[in-house]
């Protein structure tokens, strides 16, 4: 597992060096600045950050995809893949030190919100406690959605189409599945319910520390990892 | 130090490999000469682990590439044909990031960066980013990169590939140089560099061995389809008929050349008449300018054990 280090740095370099970086946070932030200001900065409101936070899972669902789109896919389309998997290296490491790369580079993009925070905090009372536990649970939601994306960019060589499928994956799971549960039968129902993402976020967001929901990002994160690793050592045997 | 049994490799229904077999002993310098899409490229790759074979076994340095994938990349330096690299990353940090995957530790990169930038002349670039360099640089990028765990085992898929003449001429020597203290398989389908830098040639095509051995064996092997040129003044019927007339001569071919009759003459296996068409020459009173015995090349063999091979196919 040494050699995740390196792996992660060179992750860091590539990611801080693409466009795409700025240009996603950028957006990012310009949709967070407008709710923040529009929802959460009005007079009359409770002083919480849970407006934005809510918001932020929705957009997120776009902008993460468009982050991790690059990590695998550009690999296998310029052929340092070979390079990669021809060094004492683990196909478990390589997907690893991509994913904490990314979420590093995620975490930095969530620090930038923090002048919200700050504002926030300048003109009310908002319980700082709650807030923390807000950024905690965009973190670990975080942490899921780049799993997906690194899955979706390990199955294909083409960026876009990897960012497509992560992104209609994490709507599934996000928009959707609310829409699915009222159609589905008991049974189905109950399924559909236990992977309510936006369910488990809330309670981040109500500034409660609930172990079921924590338990469920992690499971979720290394399952899509698991996943990931699997589909970069089936391309050996293409 | 390698060694290929009964090795196939199918890519789906296509048959790239088919079932060959061969041996690298430590130290030497083989090379794998062949056609386009003849499965060097497979050959090598399954070897570096980065594809398994569909059956056979290989073994590098004793360890067994499908068992025990990770012993045989600690051992080997591989540079791809398509010589992939990061091209946001200047040499020196792409070195760096490479060292630490074979868990170099810093004093060590450092020596070993800087013996490779010594070798594969990179100095002049070593801070610069590699989406900027040309070519040849990359090449040596990536050649540095396989040289810089100094690995027991150098695979090398068109080394000199897409290289002007000088450095072509410099890599050949540096590889002849390396293979003093390590084994190297380099793939190639230029003729001359095998028959310059190899101990040892094996023939692949249409995913066969069709021939193997030191470019002088193999060059004996043709040696019956040797050739004498000769350029003789006198006139052109005479010449040549009394040039068939001699033992030995099969064939001889007659033009004309500024009032010089240049002839190629196909000899029989064994024979050489030289001496029997200079003397004629002389009785006769024709002049004669040149005599030469046209080795067969090495590229004449391949081109003919490839076309009789792709006629058996056929």
């Amino acid at each position: 597992m040494r050699n995740v280090v390196p792996l992660t740095e060179r992750e860091l370099v590539a990611s801080f060096f693409s466009p795409i970086a700025y240009v996603v946070g950028c957006v990012f932030l310009l949709f967070s600045g407008w709710y923040f200001v529009t929802q959460v900065l009005v007079p009359g409101n409770e002083a919480s950050m849970r407006p934005l936070f809510e918001a932020m899972t929705a957009i997120l669902v776009f902008a993460v995809p468009l982050l991790t789109m690059r990590a695998v896919a550009e690999e296998l389309s310029s052929g340092t893949i070979e390079t990669l998997m021809t060094a004492p290296v683990t196909d478990a490491e390589v997907v690893l030190g991509k994913f904490v790369g990314v979420l590093l580079l995620y975490a930095a993009l969530l620090l930038t919100t923090l002048p919200h925070v700050i504002i926030l905090l300048a003109y009310s009372a908002a319980p700082i406690g709650v807030i923390v536990f807000g950024y905690l649970g965009l973190l670990l939601i975080g942490a899921l959605y780049i799993s997906v994306g690194l899955f979706a960019s390990c199955c294909t060589r083409h960026q876009l189409l990897a960012a497509v499928i992560a992104m209609a994956i994490l709507s599934i799971f996000t928009f959707l599945v609310d829409y699915f549960a009222e159609l589905a039968g008991p049974g189905l129902r109950g399924v559909l319910m236990a992977v309510n993402v936006p369910a488990y976020f809330d309670e981040f967001t109500k500034g409660i520390l609930d172990t079921k929901s924590v338990v469920f990002f992690v499971t979720t994160t290394v399952f899509f990892l698991f996943l990931a690793t699997k589909v970069l050592e089936s391309k050996r045997w293409r | 130090m390698i060694q290929v049994k009964n090795l196939t490799k199918y890519y789906g229904a296509f048959l790239a490999v088919d079932n060959i077999s061969f041996k690298v002993e430590e130290g030497e310098i083989v090379g794998f000469l062949g056609p386009n899409g003849a499965g060097k490229s497979t050959t090598l790759r399954i070897l570096t682990c980065y594809q398994p074979a569909t059956s056979g076994s290989a073994t590098v340095a004793g360890f067994d590439v499908f068992k025990q994938s990770m012993e045989v990349r600690k051992h080997i330096g591989y540079l791809p044909e398509s010589v992939p690299l990061y091209p946001e990353m200047r040499v020196r940090e792409y070195l760096n990031f490479r060292g630490k995957l074979r868990g170099m530790d810093r004093a060590a990169r450092e020596k070993a960066i800087n013996h490779v930038t010594d070798r594969c002349w990179l100095g002049d670039f070593i801070d610069r980013p590699i989406g900027q360099l040309s070519k040849g640089m990359k090449q040596r990028v990536g050649l540095a990169d396989a040289l810089l765990h100094d690995p027991k085992i150098l695979i090398l898929d068109e080394p000199t590939i897409g290289l002007d003449h000088t450095q072509i001429r410099e890599t050949r020597n540096l590889i002849r140089e390396l293979a003093k203290k390590h084994t190297v398989i380099l793939s190639s389908h230029i003729l001359p560099e095998v028959e310059a830098t190899c101990q040892r040639t094996i023939i692949i095509a249409r995913g066969k061995i069709v021939a193997s051995g030191s470019p002088t064996e193999l060059r004996e092997r043709i040696a019956g389809s040797s050739r004498l040129i000769a350029e003789i003044r006198g006139p052109q019927q005479e010449v040549q008929s009394a040039l068939q007339g001699i033992e030995g001569v099969r064939k001889v071919d007659c033009s004309l050349n500024n009032g010089w009759n240049r002839l190629t003459i196909e000899t029989v296996q064994g024979h050489d008449p030289r001496e029997h068409i200079s003397r004629l020459a002389i009785q006769r009173n024709w002049a004669l300018r040149e005599i030469r015995l046209e080795a067969g090349s090495l590229e004449e063999f391949f081109v003919q054990i490839t076309a009789r091979h792709a006629g058996l196919e056929a």
